[in-house]
């Protein structure tokens, strides 16, 4: 069975990556799943200086879904380095750092420390709902976003650069086109959806953000959708993110067009998700008798008939 | 031993209207907690809720781990229907546990509301003398009353309604212990769990009176060990997790930013 999937010249040994702001660093989950199985683990957000983060209450549960506004709390590019990455490299899975600034300087000077430290490839966060400056401004203007994917490229030599695009848009294909067309080596979509839920008896929002990004199987169907319509705009890879919780929602993503996927909130309810997922996508080829995982990508068959009668 | 392992449901036994007490017989070896430390259990079947839920435990036995929960909101609900017999996923134990008193303190228990279960454990493993302080709103909503008798230390119950014991809030009743018992104030450690407002006049009180102790505090959280960084409150140290470096705290390490 063939599970290596390619992010660009980055070949990986599956499809299962975790998704950043989920999966910590890799060392919270360890005791859970073997980090060796995985096709890369996808580390919190990266950003120069150590990030707070936002006050509590965090996070809030929604219908399928959850609301959060952690405010992209991190240790800080050096405590990343010196701490975290040694970490992560005893592990035989490819390394992605998640990066994030206020200024296209700031992505610069991260995207080359990490150049330097060797990291597999490095995940452009333009799409953070949750910060006032920086992030998801870059993932909604297509000239900031092409000027800032043009430059980070610029400054790195070997490491892999994926785009996170954000849902955000009304267009997803020309935003995934603009990065494409300034450089990035792949995409990854969607991050959470901007969101709002209110407690009526207080009559107060219940983040004390006010508003936080959905995530969870409630947002699935909107991401399946916008990587079906990105992965159609561009030759880049996509990976599918968005409520994924285990083989068959990854399966549905590869289909719909992402070359591998992401599972984010359904690490919290089952710290094994991705192991589970990779062991489930083996179960589901050996059954549909095929040998290769790539021949799946991208394979749905849009204009078919079709009855739900296995829904 | 493993820390996400499947549970049998022995018994879901209604203590009353809103309280239950859940026995659960873990299927793989577990690891044994420590008081304070909780568990998240998985109360429904599909994803609507989404979460597990995080809880106390009361106490476990060789084969189980006994919780005691009230019935709050749709989680609840749904765990309430739990039936014997049926499987749910448990992650635990997490988090810290409370540390225990020094050989020449004497342990202070201040519980408010369901802040007690947490603490039960914590008492249960008390070998001198202590005090505890117990407040709810009425009559209805104190729990184990006749284990916390049956342990036979000194024991204050108070409801805001007055319908048993003292009437008032606990944090006056704490007051009042300290300001009767001259020689806690240099040889007391303060634990607290209970609502916001209450944990907040505790750390009043231990401010004014330079004591020291702990609190376990509750918040949202998505995942329990520590990934998801939802549960995190502000501490002198900067925003901490509730799971990991909680859900205990030295009650001087809190900083207290709202009005509850």
């Amino acid at each position: 069975m063939d599970l290596t999937v390619h992010i660009g010249r980055l070949p990986l040994k599956n499809p299962v990556m975790t998704a950043s702001g989920t999966f910590g660093y890799g060392e919270e989950y360890a005791e859970f799943v073997d980090l060796n199985l995985l096709g890369a683990v996808v580390v919190k957000g990266i950003s120069l200086n150590p990030k707070e983060g936002n006050p509590s209450p965090r996070i809030c549960e929604t219908p399928c879904g959850m609301m959060n506004a952690i405010g992209l709390q991190n240790v800080g590019l050096k405590k990343f380095l010196k701490e975290k990455l040694p970490y992560l490299r005893q592990f035989d899975t490819r390394v992605v750092v998640n990066i994030l600034g206020n200024t296209i300087q700031e992505y610069v000077r991260l995207a080359k420390a990490l150049d330097g430290a060797g990291v597999d490839a490095i995940e452009l966060n333009v799409s953070c709902p949750n910060v006032k400056k920086g992030g998801i401004l870059f993932g909604t203007d297509l000239r900031a976003l092409a000027r800032l994917v043009t430059r980070v490229k610029q400054s790195v030599s070997s490491t892999v650069l994926i785009t996170k695009l954000s849902p955000n848009v009304s267009s997803i294909p020309g935003f995934a086109k603009a990065a494409e067309d300034a450089g990035s080596d792949a995409l990854s979509l969607i991050n959470t959806i901007p969101a709002m839920a209110i407690n009526i008896e207080t009559w107060k929002p219940k983040l004390a953000n006010v508003t936080g990004g959905l995530s969870g199987p409630a947002i699935r169907p909107v991401a399946v959708r916008m990587v079906w319509e990105a992965s159609r705009a561009v030759s880049i890879p996509v990976i599918g993110v968005g409520g994924i919780m285990h083989a068959d929602d990854a399966i549905e993503f590869m289909l719909a067009g992402a070359s591998a996927i992401q599972i984010g909130t359904g690490n919290f309810l089952n710290p094994g998700a991705t192991a589970q997922a990779v062991s489930g996508i083996v179960t589901y080829l050996e059954r549909k008798g095929i040998s290769n995982i790539r021949e799946i990508i991208g394979r749905v068959d849009g204009t078919a008939p079709h009855n739900n009668t296995d829904d | 031993m493993n820390r996400y392992f499947k549970a049998k449901i022995r018994e879901n036994l209604p203590l009353n209207n809103s309280n239950n007490l859940l026995i659960t017989e873990p299927l793989d070896p577990v690891t044994e907690p420590k008081p304070g430390q909780f568990y998240m259990i998985t109360v429904g079947n599909s994803y609507d809720p989404l979460l597990k839920r995080p809880f106390s435990y009361l106490r476990t036995t060789p084969d189980t781990i006994q919780f005691l929960f009230t019935v709050r909101g749709r989680g609840t609900a749904l765990m309430k229907a739990l039936r014997k017999g049926s499987v749910v996923d448990i992650i635990g134990p997490l988090g810290t546990g409370y540390p225990l008193p020094g050989t020449r303190c004497t342990p202070v228990v201040v519980a408010g509301g369901t802040g007690i279960i947490s603490l039960f454990s914590l008492i249960e493993t008390l070998t001198r003398r202590f005090h505890v302080l117990y407040g709810a709103k009425n009559r209805d909503d104190l729990l184990l009353l006749h284990e916390l008798e049956r342990l036979g230390n000194k024991l204050v119950v108070c409801t805001d309604d007055c319908s048993f014991g003292k009437e008032g809030m606990v944090d006056a009743v704490l007051r009042e212990l300290l300001a009767d018992h001259e020689s806690l104030s240099t040889s007391c450690t303060l634990y607290a769990c209970g609502p916001k407002p209450m944990l907040k006049a505790v750390s009043g009180i231990a401010a004014e009176r330079g004591l020291r102790g702990y609190m376990s505090l509750e918040e949202n959280m998505a995942c329990g060990f520590g990934a998801c960084l939802g549960c995190a409150v502000k501490t002198i140290r900067g925003y901490q997790r509730v799971c990991r470096e909680g859900p205990v705290f030295p009650i001087r390490d809190i900083v207290w930013e709202q009005d509850y």
